[in-house]
């Protein structure tokens, strides 16, 4: 139930006068937050045209924006996909009906989610210098890729899992009274139905993926902060670059989450299971469904 | 093995930690805070409170933290000469507790209104039917239901925080992911023990809190 229906009853004419007095100072409260803000930023001479205008320019973005975003959305798009993958293997372990499988990738995930992104991504980065297997203008590329994809791989393997056991057991059931083994019905009928019920809990993951594709910004990747900073330092800007940084973020992820939003609603008709958005317990091995 | 021990001799491993923990305390707290006044505006029936509730989240939580506490450093402090401390270390502390703690916030205030989303509409229904006003309907039926419904979302947040703690190495403190990137860069030759010891002691620090909410949140749940 939406939180509005639960706690307030349809309102009455005092409550709706109560309402109007509140939206109003509410709104006074804002603006006054806004000039505020406004006007600080106008005393320290950050809202000059002299800051603003390199925005303008095309050298601006064709050097140091689109460029780091590019970065952004290269290391972003090969994470979504192998994590995608390195989260089905991992999530169809968990569900495995051999004991030692199902209690590995259990100690794995429980790892790989323990563990801070930024750790796994300075580990990466630094070992892989040091072993000296690769160009060293590639390393930070695939230490933030793997570093992604190992945490995020993790986190789509409890989607897998919890996705299969959302499904109402009738499923698999009728699976086993047509003659399909345990493994079959898992492949053909539990798991299609458990990605489709993932989805939009899969794409807000995917926003995830995005927003820490700028830890690379910590192990000297050049993805778009990385580049906003360069530009800034260079024009005397930094604000302004971070702010055009985060903006350009703010709009692919609420681009992103909107479309989670909007298949949640979509797809709850095409499975068996629910399409919540997040729906992962905090620690696997405190699940009763992992024993 | 010798080698490894007196890594610890030599680096203050545990202070590191210490830092990371400090962060998380105090920023856990002024998000609970900031988190909480934010859902109160998004479940009020006033408009434009909600209408800031709202921009606040999605504008937050779609911001990635590396910029927000890079934003901290780079800007407030660089180019606005924005001081929270005498202190050159504590007011990056401070700031960096700022960018977390605004950052969260979106995410707690999220967590606790799935949680009033959790209470039935009956409740609400049955709680005006045997003639509560709304305060007393919120105080005794409708909020310690939401609570619960909370408890498992705010641990999550919690477990996030923790470990988003690391980023603040971008805010320029000295905590366990930079002090890790010191050492291994030190000692070269001992990457992986370095790694596992770091990687330990957020397992150690994580699944304690991860076990403690679900546990919590089983406990308290409400029987439906």
């Amino acid at each position: 139930m939406s939180a509005q229906q639960v706690l307030f009853d349809a309102p009455g004419p005092k409550a709706k006068r109560n309402i109007l007095i509140g939206n109003i100072a509410g709104a006074l409260l804002i603006v006054g937050l806004l000039a505020w803000l406004t006007i600080t930023l106008a005393e320290r001479g950050q809202l000059e045209p002299a800051k603003w205008t390199p925005f303008l320019e095309g050298r601006t973005w064709e050097f140091f924006l689109l460029p780091g975003l590019l970065n952004t959305l290269r290391a972003a798009g090969v994470a979504i996909v192998t994590s995608v993958v390195l989260g089905l293997l991992l999530g169809i372990g968990r569900l495995s009906h051999f004991l030692p499988l199902r209690w590995l990738a259990g100690v794995v995930v429980e790892f790989l989610r323990a563990v801070p992104v930024l750790l796994m991504m300075i580990f990466l980065w630094l070992a892989i210098g040091a072993a000296g297997i690769m160009r060293p203008q590639d390393i930070p590329f695939v230490a933030v890729v793997t570093a992604l994809t190992l945490y995020n791989g993790s986190v789509i393997a409890e989607l897998v899992r919890s996705g299969v056991e959302g499904l109402p057991k009738g499923q698999r059931e009728a699976g086993m009274a047509i003659g399909m083994t345990r493994n079959q019905s898992l492949r053909s009928i539990e798991v299609p139905q458990a990605l489709t019920a993932m989805l939009p809990a899969l794409i807000s993951q995917f926003v995830v993926i995005l927003k820490d594709s700028a830890l690379g910004y910590i192990i000297t990747y050049t993805e778009l902060l990385q580049n906003a900073r360069r530009l800034g330092v260079g024009e005397g800007n930094l604000l302004q670059a971070l702010l055009i940084a985060a903006v350009i973020f703010i709009i692919i992820n609420f681009a992103l989450s909107s479309l989670a939003n909007r298949l949640s609603k979509l797809l709850s008709f095409r499975t068996t299971g629910t399409t919540k958005k997040e729906n992962v317990s905090n620690v696997v091995v405190a699940d009763p469904t992992n024993a | 093995m010798d080698g490894f021990l007196s890594l610890f001799e030599q680096y203050d491993v545990a202070g590191a930690f210490w830092v990371n923990i400090q962060l998380t305390f105090f920023a856990a707290i002024w998000s609970l805070l900031l988190g909480t006044l934010l859902a109160l505006f998004r479940i009020s029936p006033i408009a434009s409170l909600q209408w800031f509730g709202a921009s606040y989240v999605n504008i937050f939580r779609n911001t990635p933290l590396t910029i927000i506490l890079a934003f901290g450093v780079l800007a407030l402090f660089g180019q606005l000469v924005v001081s929270l401390a005498d202190d050159f270390d504590l007011n990056f502390f401070r700031l960096a507790v700022l960018g977390l703690s605004l950052y969260h916030a979106a995410f707690v205030c999220e967590a606790i209104r799935s949680g009033v989303n959790t209470v039935p509409l009956g409740q609400a229904e049955a709680a005006r039917a045997i003639g509560l006003s709304f305060l007393p309907a919120a105080r005794l039926v409708i909020l310690p239901q939401a609570f619960r419904g909370a408890i498992a979302p705010l641990g999550n947040v919690l477990i996030a925080l923790t470990k988003n703690s690391t980023v603040a190495a971008a805010g320029s403190v000295a905590e366990s992911a930079g002090l890790m990137k010191t050492m291994i860069e030190f000692r070269s030759d001992m990457v992986i023990p370095i790694f596992f010891t770091f990687a330990m002691g957020f397992v150690i620090i994580v699944i304690p809190i991860g076990l403690l909410t679900t546990w919590a949140s089983k406990k308290l749940a409400v029987a439906r």
